[in-house]
């Protein structure tokens, strides 16, 4: 966002904070003195991967810390107050009148027992900004400038009849009713499809600029707060790495971490063209308990020892074909040719050896590990399973994996929880590879994890790939993650197919109308990105 | 149709259906005694003719089905069959002497009392515990809090009949403010009827009380948990206002679970105390039957409080369901 | 940090992960911040065990021994004095920890068994199997429990094989549905799901994947459970339908021995002869309440109210 030339005040300075949260008979600390300031007006963009602290940040900037957190030190000014030192009481007085907060989850954060448009005037109502009709009047003009569909009504729905995109849009109008002087934004755009995305936060910005409100726009999303912010603060483990205007830091990120963000965007695989199939999918359905159909006549071809990613949004079938590939969700029509022979449709159906071929690895290492087994027995488990390994040569052969994903036996009595986000990921891989397979199937595997964590996996698996020519299906949402790893893609939408072929044939025109909307809804870092989509 | 018509129809159409079989294990439950209760029940005097009658009445020589269907189109219209009690052959030979009393006749004013004490119960237990439960969650960790939860973790784990002899002792026997007996008959007048029917209800209300404070207090808890409260905070509103607009209108469902699950827990726990005040409602007669082993009286018994059971879970789950704002507002 | 992050290595990955600490340990940690009530039950809770399993030495004299005076006052030979047959209270109550404590342990642990294991048979194999089971349930809790087993033991009759028996089978309803319920939320993780695409069989995932990770609030259901049922036996020996004489058990001592409660006004120590062992009963149950109560919040990690 561009920012005006005429000097503002200084609306919010916050000096030092610190704040703690207990957890396992501990306080720990979450904020390690951090600065941030913020002029009238300005929009501050507030980056950092999982565990930075931004929410807790977004949420002190207000005055308000969570229930099992507290302030230890430092001091928020705001209007010659410090916050920290407010009664509850005072505090109430400029929360929903200075301060707004947009939260992550609008699902979550409505109540649903009211309409949006009680709920939208209730702060402004209670504290006596405005008459009710006024403020009636004055909500469904925001409705209406947030693009909502009939602004007249849709305040008179409850939260659960209207979608995501829209609700998210509501709690940005209901923000803005008070005129506040602050906005907090709370990762508004986590929850919502990259196509939904692009039009929220188009509104979400311009509404910003109208009323020349500040705000922080928290996210994990370098490319969205490009769009969205004049200055960015970037956060790591409670302490601030970096602050620049947009455009500085763009051009030249002073600090390594920062240019790590951009890591995984570097890796670009050239993709090779194959002849022969490993797996081939043939016009098969699926349906969860006699339920609508949720594939329809999906068509993929894997080559030998290549990969193939599946994109496609939340909903768009793509996790559920890799179940109907396992035999987890059996295909109501259609088959599945492996290695040249149709694999039954059951899993209890299909023999030990069909199982051992083909692997999974999860988007999640956490909830894909048993927290109550040792690296040992994750791994060791298909070695004994389908292998039969046993004694010495059980604990050489699992050294012998830990090497082969760059750890070592120093890791062999480890539990899950002693091990970072990368670590873990890369034991699922080992647990994969112990069953010698022909085909892994990756369902969102970097997704979860930081940046430079993600392109250390990605290299891992391509070497892999190459030392032991196993084939992939890459499932993922994240374009970038496709322009890295696949020789060919699959475009998927509503539970089917729209097209299937080589890397480079996809990602260049003519595109099918889908395709083309999925490319352009991914925000890139430039900074006139969302400008340019949006007049196209 | 309406969603919340379809819901409804629904929860009641698997109210009959477990009401169903609950009767079918009720009715089985005559099948299953051991060896020849016949015999047993006539005593040593029978003859080869009174066991024949006995066993005709019991409609023995007919099949499984037809005598429970036979048993449920006279339950539906209030026959519960007669006692086995009061029959001994000598009798049997002269049915006008036969003491054996309808199930049903031995029930009603029986059934009257149990449900004047748990009415009265009811009355004082509601209210006090929902009280108690949400101040304590609204004031957590406090001094307040602490106490109120240590004293109802103490009263949930005493038995029944230690909290009615720790009440007799001190209530009734030195100090001698009310009656240890609660021997109310048909013609008690009501005044009088309260008046001895107090330390039960007192005993009752005592466990009750704890039960239900402590779900109130862990589901208002729940609530306020909820990130939609956090909003409402964050909006600038007050406490009472959070707590009034934000939490309440989404605890009906929570509340009348709790209530119906503890009123279901009163009608058991009514049995212990019955006995020990020696009140005549339809736990002590139940008691009373178990040992003599009457077991059409057991029958008529199990088959009041099942019903009243089903019924209670019914009447909460109704509630959440004309509450809930997705039935209510569908898409 | 900007340094570790220029030369990446999986080996030197840091981040938040935690400290191993052995069972014993935690353990260790946890005691030395274990509140009052924590420490009061578990005081409780073993020092009735110690009664239980050493009774023969500690009780004065046998538990259906009977002497020349009933309702013997309290003095030196019998401290708290004898009941309507002549039989030593203290020593009816030593041993009453014994067959009351027993009874209610071996109900508690079959209850367990049954509800545990169909319990997560029902969470793994889904469909019909959990229909069934769970439709069943419903139905048997449709009925309630003390009705329930009134009415079970007037036909099959008061022995303690069956006291036990319907108890455990009523009660594993309860257990069925908090194993089934915990049992679900494991089964959709994906390590389960990786178990079977494996090809494991269902005792495998049963034992090994899902059932360490359950352990904690089965073993805080296990304490509730075992005080509810120990309720439960209680009172139906208390109504004479449950554990029979002579056996020493605390819920019929209460039975026998309730009239003298009426003379409370005149000999307050005949009046306590049905009190102790209702005492007995209640105490064990407050102990085994107060360690559950702080067990469930070491474990449930709802610990956001340290405002």
């Amino acid at each position: 966002m561009s920012t005006s030339k005429k000097s503002r005040s200084l609306l919010l300075n916050i000096r030092n904070i610190s704040i703690e949260g207990y957890s396992d008979e501990a306080w720990h600390p979450i904020i390690k003195g951090v600065d941030l300031q913020i002029k009238r007006g300005e929009v501050l963009g507030l980056i950092g991967e999982s565990g930075a602290g931004k929410s807790t940040l977004g949420l002190a900037a207000m005055g308000f810390v969570r229930a099992g957190c507290r302030f230890t030190g430092g001091s928020i000014s705001f209007e010659g107050k410090d916050l920290t030192k407010l009664s509850e009481k005072e505090k109430q007085k400029l929360w929903g009148t200075k301060f707004s907060y947009v939260a992550q989850s609008a699902a979550a954060a409505f109540n649903p027992a009211h309409t949006l448009l009680n709920q939208t005037i209730e702060s402004s109502l209670s504290h006596n900004l405005e008459t009710k009709e006024n403020l009636k009047k004055n909500a469904v003009k925001l409705y209406r400038e947030m693009q909502l569909p009939n602004p007249e009504e849709i305040g008179d729905r409850y939260p659960h009849q209207v979608s995501g995109g829209q609700l998210q849009r509501t709690m940005t109008a209901m923000a803005m009713t008070s005129k506040p002087d602050l906005i907090i934004f709370d990762e508004p755009t986590t929850a919502l499809d990259v196509t939904t995305q692009v039009n929220v936060l188009a509104t979400i910005r311009s509404i910003v600029k109208e009323h020349q409100t500040a705000a922080i726009y928290i996210t994990h999303d370098l490319a969205v707060v490009v769009q969205m912010a004049d200055r960015i603060q970037v956060l790591r483990y409670g302490e601030t790495i970096e602050v620049a205007k947009t455009n500085q830091m763009l051009k030249s990120p002073n600090q390594e971490y920062t240019k790590s963000l951009w890591a995984v965007r570097s890796i670009q695989k050239k993709p090779q063209k194959k002849e022969d199939t490993i797996l081939k999918i043939e016009s098969i359905d699926a349906s969860y308990d006699s339920g609508p159909m949720v594939l329809k006549n999906i068509d993929i071809n894997v080559p030998t020892g290549r990969t193939v990613a599946i994109v496609g949004e939340s909903g768009s079938g793509k996790s559920t074909t890799a179940r109907s590939i396992t035999g987890l969700l059996p295909p109501t029509n259609g088959k599945i040719i492996f290695q040249g022979r149709k694999l039954p449709a059951r899993l209890s159906e299909r023999s030990k050896e069909d199982l051992r071929r083909i692997q999974m690895i999860y988007q999640s290492p956490d909830t894909s590990m048993n927290p109550r087994h040792t690296v040992r027995d994750i791994i060791g488990r298909p070695l004994k399973f389908y292998h039969g390994v046993v004694g010495n040569r059980y604990t050489e052969k699992v050294i012998e994996l830990l090497k082969m994903i760059e750890l070592d036996e120093s890791f062999i009595d480890r539990l899950p929880e002693e091990l970072s986000g990368g670590q873990k990921q890369r034991i699922c891989i080992a647990r994969a590879l112990a069953a010698e397979p022909d085909l892994i199937i990756c369902d969102e595997v970097t997704s979860a994890l930081d940046q430079i964590v993600q392109e250390g996996i990605l290299k891992l698996l391509l070497r892999l790939q190459k030392e032991l020519k196993i084939s992939y299906i890459f499932i993922t949402h994240d374009i970038a993650t496709v322009k890295a790893i696949a020789d060919e893609v699959v475009v998927m939408h509503q539970g089917s197919v729209v097209e299937q072929g080589l890397k480079k044939d996809i990602f260049s025109p003519p595109h099918p109308d889908y395709t083309k909307l999925l490319l352009s809804s991914v925000p890139e870092m430039d900074p006139k990105w969302l400008t340019r989509i949006l007049t196209q | 149709m309406h969603p919340i018509i379809t819901t409804l129809i629904k929860r009641i159409g698997l109210g009959i259906v477990s009401l169903f079989f609950v009767t079918l294990i009720i009715f089985s439950s005559v099948n299953m005694l051991p060896g020849d209760f016949v015999e047993a029940v006539l005593g040593q005097s029978r003859t080869e003719e009174t066991v024949r009658i006995f066993r005709q009445e019991l409609g023995l020589d007919k099949p499984y089905h037809v005598r429970y269907v036979n048993w449920l189109t006279s339950a539906i219209q209030g026959d519960l069959g007669n006692t086995f009690s009061g029959r001994n052959a000598t009798y049997a030979n002269q049915p006008q002497q036969n003491t054996a009393r309808s199930v049903s006749s031995l029930l009603q004013p029986r059934l009257f009392n149990t449900f004047f004490l748990a009415a009265m119960t009811a009355i004082i237990a509601i209210p006090l515990s929902l009280i108690l439960g949400i101040t304590a969650a609204l004031y957590r960790n406090s001094f307040y809090d602490r106490t109120v939860n240590a004293s109802a973790l103490t009263a949930i784990s005493m038995p029944e009949f230690f909290v009615a002899y720790v009440l007799i002792i001190f209530l009734a026997s030195i100090n001698q403010f009310f009656p240890s007996l609660s021997n109310v008959t048909s013609s008690t007048p009501f005044l009088e009827r309260v008046y001895l029917s107090i330390l039960p209800a007192l005993t009752l209300t005592l466990v009750t009380v704890a039960h239900m404070m402590r779900m109130t207090r862990a589901s208002i808890i729940n609530l306020l948990s909820s990130p939609y409260i956090e909003m409402a905070r964050l909006k600038g509103m007050s406490r009472t206002k959070v707590i009034i607009k934000h939490a309440l209108p989404n605890a009906w469902a929570p509340i009348a679970n709790i209530i119906a699950f503890n009123l279901a827990y009163l009608i058991v726990g009514v049995v212990v105390v019955e006995v020990v005040f020696v009140y005549p409602g339809v736990g002590q007669l139940m008691v009373d039957s178990v040992i003599k082993r009457d077991i059409p009286v057991v029958q008529g018994c199990a088959l009041v409080f099942a019903l009243t059971y089903i019924l209670l879970n019914l009447i909460a789950d109704v509630i959440s369901i004309v509450t809930n704002p997705r039935l209510l507002y569908p898409k | 940090m900007s340094k570790a992050s220029n030369q990446y290595s999986a080996k030197n990955e840091v981040s938040n992960t935690h400290v191993r600490r052995t069972i014993f340990q935690r353990s260790l940690i946890s005691l030395s911040k274990a509140p009052f009530t924590a420490w009061l039950g578990m005081i409780i809770v073993s020092s009735y065990f110690f009664v239980a399993i050493f009774a023969p030495y500690l009780a004065p004299y046998g538990e259906a021994q009977i002497f020349k005076v009933p309702y013997a006052p309290w003095d030196n030979v019998h401290i708290f004095g004898t009941d309507r047959l002549g039989r030593d209270i203290l020593s009816r109550l030593i041993y009453g920890a014994r067959n009351t404590m027993g009874i209610a342990l071996t109900t508690t642990f079959l209850a367990f068994l049954i509800g545990v294991g169909l319990g997560l048979l029902s969470a793994i194999l889904r469909g019909w199997v959990d229909q069934i089971l769970a439709r069943f349930v419903d139905i048997l809790m449709a009925i309630p429990s003390l009705i329930f087993a009134l009415m079970l033991l007037s036909i099959f009759g008061s022995t303690a094989l069956n006291l036990i028996l319907i108890i455990a089978v009523l009660d594993s309803t309860r257990v069925f549905r908090l194993a089934r319920a915990v049992g679900m939320n494991v089964v959709v993780m994906e390590y389960v799901e990786a178990a079977r695409l494996r090809g494991e069989k269902i005792s495998w995932i049963m034992g090994r994947e899902i059932l360490p990770n359950i352990l904690p609030p089965l073993v805080a259901e296990f304490g509730l459970r075992f005080c509810y049922v120990f309720l439960m036996i209680a009172s139906l020996s208390f109504l004479g339908v449950g554990i029979q004489p002579p056996t020493a058990d605390w819920g019929s001592m209460v039975r026998d021995t309730g009239e003298l409660i009426q003379f409370a006004a005149y000999d307050v120590t005949a009046a306590m002869t049905p009190i102790l062992p209702a005492a007995a009963i209640g105490i064990l149950t407050i102990g085994v309440n107060f360690v559950v109560d702080w067990f469930l919040y070491l474990t449930s990690g709802l610990k956001d109210e340290h405002q």
